[in-house]
C-alpha cells in the first residue's frame, strides 16, 4: 500500500529530501536509487537479512513491560529492548541490511561517520563479518567522549580517522565521510542514520522498519492489539525513531513522540532541537530542517550526548514535524541523565545517553490510566560510563 | 548575452579563471583581490562565497572560507563590497556559492542581488540537475542569471550531451574524482578523459577545474578545453604572501 509517508519517485517526504550532491557522487546514487527497493523486496536478501537479524544480532528484542516505571506513571510502559541488540544499539539493524546490499552492489570497500560510536562499532562490525574493508569517520571531539567505542572499531578491524573541521562531531565526521566518498566514488557509504541524500532515508528507515515490525505482534501477544497508544523514540538524525514509528505511520490513532535533545536548555544557544531552532535548509544532501543562521551557515549544535549531537534530522521526520504526525519534545542534558539513573535504579537497565532523552520526557507527560507507552531504549550505556561516573561524582 | 559567453567571442583557448574567497585573508580584501586579478590579466573571475559546510571543498578552501566567516563576511557585506566595482570592473565574474546559501537568503532576494552586482553567472556544485529542471531553471532565467554545470570522469555521456543543451556559459571540467585542491601532475588517465570529453564537440566552452595549480597544469589543461581554473594554489599564495604578491602569482602562469 502506498503511503503519504513514503517518498516521491525523487526521495521527497513532502517538502524534504531530495538528493543535493555534488555531480561526481551522481552515479553512486543513482545506482542505489535504482536498485535498493528491488534488492530489499528480494527473497534472496530477505532470507540472508532475516537469518543475520537472528542468529547474529539477536532479534527479536523484547518487548517488556517495565513495572516499576509503569506504576510511577500510572501507565503501561513497555521498552522495546534495541540495547540487547549484538553492540549494544538497533544500529546494526542497519548496518547488517547495508552491508547486504553493498555485497550485492558488488562493492567491497566500506566507509561511515559516526557520532557515539554505535554506527561505527556495528558498521566495523559486519565488515568484520563479511571480510570488507572499513573506514570510520568520527568527529575528533566524540573520539574523546566516546572513547570505549573507538577501541571496539580498532579491534574489529576498522580504521577511525578523525574528523577537524567545525565543531568536530557528527556534522562534521559526516563532511568528511562524504568528502571522502566524493574523492573514492569506488566506495560504499554506509550511512547510519535517515538523513543523506535519497534514497538513503528511506534505505535506512526500511532496514530500521524491523523495531515496529516486531513490536506489532509483540504488542498484540500482550495486550491483544497491535497498536499502542503512544511510541516514544529520541531523535538525533532519527534512524531508531524511524524504525520504532515505521509500521504505525499510517495509523493516526497512535501517538508518535520524537525526543531531541535540547542540551543546556532549548533556548541556551547549546541545544541541537533542531525542530524548536531549525528552518528549511539543506544539510548533507538533503531538504530539511536544520539549524543555521539567517544567511544558511549551519549552526555548530551541542548535546550533552554525542548521538544527538546534530544539526539536522532526516527528511522523514522533518515531514512528521511539519504535518504534525509526530509530536516533538525535547530534553535537557540533566534531564537525560536524571533519567538514565532512575530507569537504572529501578528497572536495571543501564540506557545510552542518547536513548535517556526518550525516557526523560515520561515525566512531562500525562498518562490516562491503561494507556499503553512504547519506548525504543535504542541502546545501553556501557559507552557513556566516563559521563555516568562523572554524575555519580558530582 | 551573458558575459561569459561574450567574453568567449573576443578570446577563446587558454583562458585563466582564478577563485577566490570573499572576505580573505581581511574582511575588506573582496575588492582589492578582484580589483589586482584583473589588473593581472585573469579573464574572469570566481568569486567564492564563504560557506561553513562546503562539501565539495578540500582542506585549503574549507580553511579560507572558515576565517572569512570568522571575519564577519556574510552574503549582505559581500553584495555590497560587489557593487562598489561594478563600474570600474570590466573581468567576468561567477559566483559560486552552496545551494542552501541561496535557499537561507531567499531565492529570488539572491537572484536580484548578484543581477545588481553585474553577475549573470552562478556555480552551485550541490545543485543536482533533476533539481534544476524542476525549479531553479525557471527561476535563474527570470533574473538572466545562467547556471553552471559540472561534470566528472564518471558523468555519462547522454548525461553530458544533456548537461550541453542547458549550458550557456560553459561547462566546469572537473578534472578528476575529487574535492578542490592541487594534486600537483595531471595523469595520463585524466588526459583520456579530457580527449573523450573533447572530441564529443559539445557546443559548451570547456574549462577544466579541481587540481589545476600552476603554469604546467594550466597549459596540459588548455590543449583539452578553452581554459581552466585555479582555486586552492591561488588561496594558498594568498593566504601566505598576500593581496600584493597577486600579480607575482599570475604573471607566471599567463606569460
Amino acid at each position: 500500500m502506498k503511503s503519504k509517508f513514503h517518498p516521491d519517485k525523487n526521495g521527497y517526504f513532502g517538502q524534504f529530501g531530495g538528493a543535493f550532491i555534488p555531480e561526481l557522487l551522481h552515479p553512486n546514487v543513482q545506482e542505489l536509487a535504482d536498485n535498493y527497493i528491488q534488492i530489499i523486496e528480494s527473497e534472496e536478501f530477505q532470507i540472508e537479512y532475516k537469518a543475520l537479524l537472528k542468529e547474529y544480532v539477536g532479534r527479536p528484542t523484547p518487548l517488556y513491560l517495565a513495572k516499576r516505571l509503569s506504576e510511577k506513571h500510572g501507565a503501561y510502559i513497555y521498552l522495546k529492548r534495541e540495547d540487547l541488540c549484538h553492540t549494544g544499539a538497533h544500529k546494526i539493524n542497519n548496518t547488517v541490511g547495508q552491508i547486504l546490499i553493498a555485497q550485492k552492489l558488488g562493492k567491497t570497500k566500506i566507509i561511515a561517520e559516526t557520532g557515539a560510536g554505535q554506527h561505527g562499532v556495528a558498521t566495523a562490525t559486519v565488515c568484520a563479518l563479511m571480510g570488507l574493508e572499513c573506514t570510520v569517520f568520527m568527529g575528533e571531539k566524540d573520539i574523546v567522549r566516546q572513547a570505549p567505542n573507538v577501541t571496539r572499531m580498532k579491534m574489529l578491524g576498522a580504521k577511525v580517522v578523525p574528523a577537524i573541521s567545525g565543531s568536530k562531531t557528527l556534522k562534521d565526521a559526516t563532511n568528511e565521510a562524504i568528502r571522502y566518498w566524493i574523492q573514492h566514488p569506488e566506495t560504499f557509504y554506509l550511512i547510519g542514520s535517515v538523513v543523506g541524500p535519497a534514497p538513503h532515508p528511506d534505505m535506512v528507515a526500511r532496514l530500521q522498519a524491523i523495531i515496529s515490525e516486531e513490536m506489532k505482534w509483540q504488542l498484540k501477544e500482550k495486550t491483544g492489539k497491535e497498536n499502542p497508544d503512544t511510541i516514544i523514540a529520541c531523535v538525533g538524525g532519527g534512524s531508531n525513531a524511524a524504525g520504532a514509528f515505521y509500521h504505525y505511520l499510517d495509523d493516526e490513532d497512535v501517538e508518535l513522540i520524537a525526543v531531541e535533545a535540547a542540551g543546556l536548555g532549548v533556548h541556551s544557544g547549546e541545544s541541537a532541537a533542531t525542530s524548536q531552532l531549525g528552518q528549511v535548509g539543506i544539510i548533507h544532501g538533503s531538504k530539511t530542517i536544520l539549524m543555521q543562521d539567517e544567511y544558511g551557515q549551519i549552526v555548530e549544535p551541542y548535546s550533552i550526548s554525542a548521538g544527538l549531537d546534530y544539526p539536522g534530522v532526516g527528511p522523514l521526520h522533518a515531514f512528521l514535524y511539519e504535518s504534525g504526525r509526530a509530536k516533538f519534545m525535547s530534553a535537557t542534558d540533566q534531564e537525560a541523565l536524571d533519567a538514565a539513573f532512575e530507569l537504572t535504579k529501578i528497572e536495571g537497565i543501564i540506557p545510552a545517553l542518547e536513548t535517556a532523552h526518550a525516557l526523560a520526557v515520561l515525566d512531562k507527560i500525562t498518562f490516562k490510566k491503561d494507556q499503553v507507552v512504547v519506548i525504543n531504549l535504542s541502546g545501553r550505556g556501557d559507552k557513556d560510563l566516563e559521563i555516568y561516573t562523572q554524575y555519580l561524582e558530582a | 548575452m551573458n558575459s561569459i559567453q561574450e567574453l568567449f567571442k573576443k578570446k577563446d583557448k587558454n583562458l585563466l579563471s582564478i577563485y577566490f574567497t570573499c572576505g580573505y585573508p581581511n574582511l575588506e580584501d573582496t575588492t582589492k583581490v578582484i580589483a589586482a586579478l584583473a589588473q593581472s590579466g585573469v579573464d574572469f573571475i570566481e568569486v567564492g562565497l564563504p560557506y561553513s559546510d562546503p562539501l565539495a571543498d578540500g582542506p585549503t578552501i574549507q580553511k579560507s572560507s572558515h576565517e572569512a566567516l570568522e571575519n564577519g563576511i556574510n552574503l549582505d557585506i559581500i553584495f555590497e563590497q560587489l557593487k562598489t566595482i561594478k563600474e570600474t570592473n570590466n573581468t567576468p565574474l561567477v559566483a559560486m556559492g552552496y545551494l542552501n546559501q541561496l535557499l537561507k537568503y531567499g531565492e529570488d532576494k539572491f537572484c536580484k542581488a548578484l543581477v545588481a552586482c553585474g553577475i549573470d553567472t552562478v556555480i552551485l556544485p550541490d545543485l543536482p540537475m533533476v533539481e534544476f529542471e524542476n525549479h531553479y531553471k525557471q527561476l535563474f532565467e527570470k533574473y538572466g542569471l545562467t547556471n553552471v554545470f559540472l561534470i566528472t570522469p564518471h558523468t555519462s555521456e547522454e548525461r553530458i550531451r544533456k548537461i550541453d543543451s542547458y549550458s550557456k556559459a560553459f561547462i566546469y571540467v572537473v578534472a578528476s574524482a575529487s574535492i578542490t585542491g592541487a594534486k600537483g601532475e595531471i595523469s595520463n588517465s585524466q588526459i583520456g578523459y579530457f580527449e573523450r570529453i573533447k572530441a564529443m564537440n559539445l557546443q559548451s566552452k570547456l574549462i577544466i577545474g579541481f587540481g589545476i595549480s600552476d603554469k604546467k597544469t594550466f597549459t596540459t589543461a588548455c590543449n583539452y578545453a578553452h581554459g581552466a581554473i585555479i582555486g586552492s594554489a591561488f588561496i594558498k599564495d594568498l593566504g601566505t604572501n598576500g593581496v600584493d604578491n597577486i600579480d607575482n602569482f599570475i604573471a607566471p602562469i599567463i606569460r
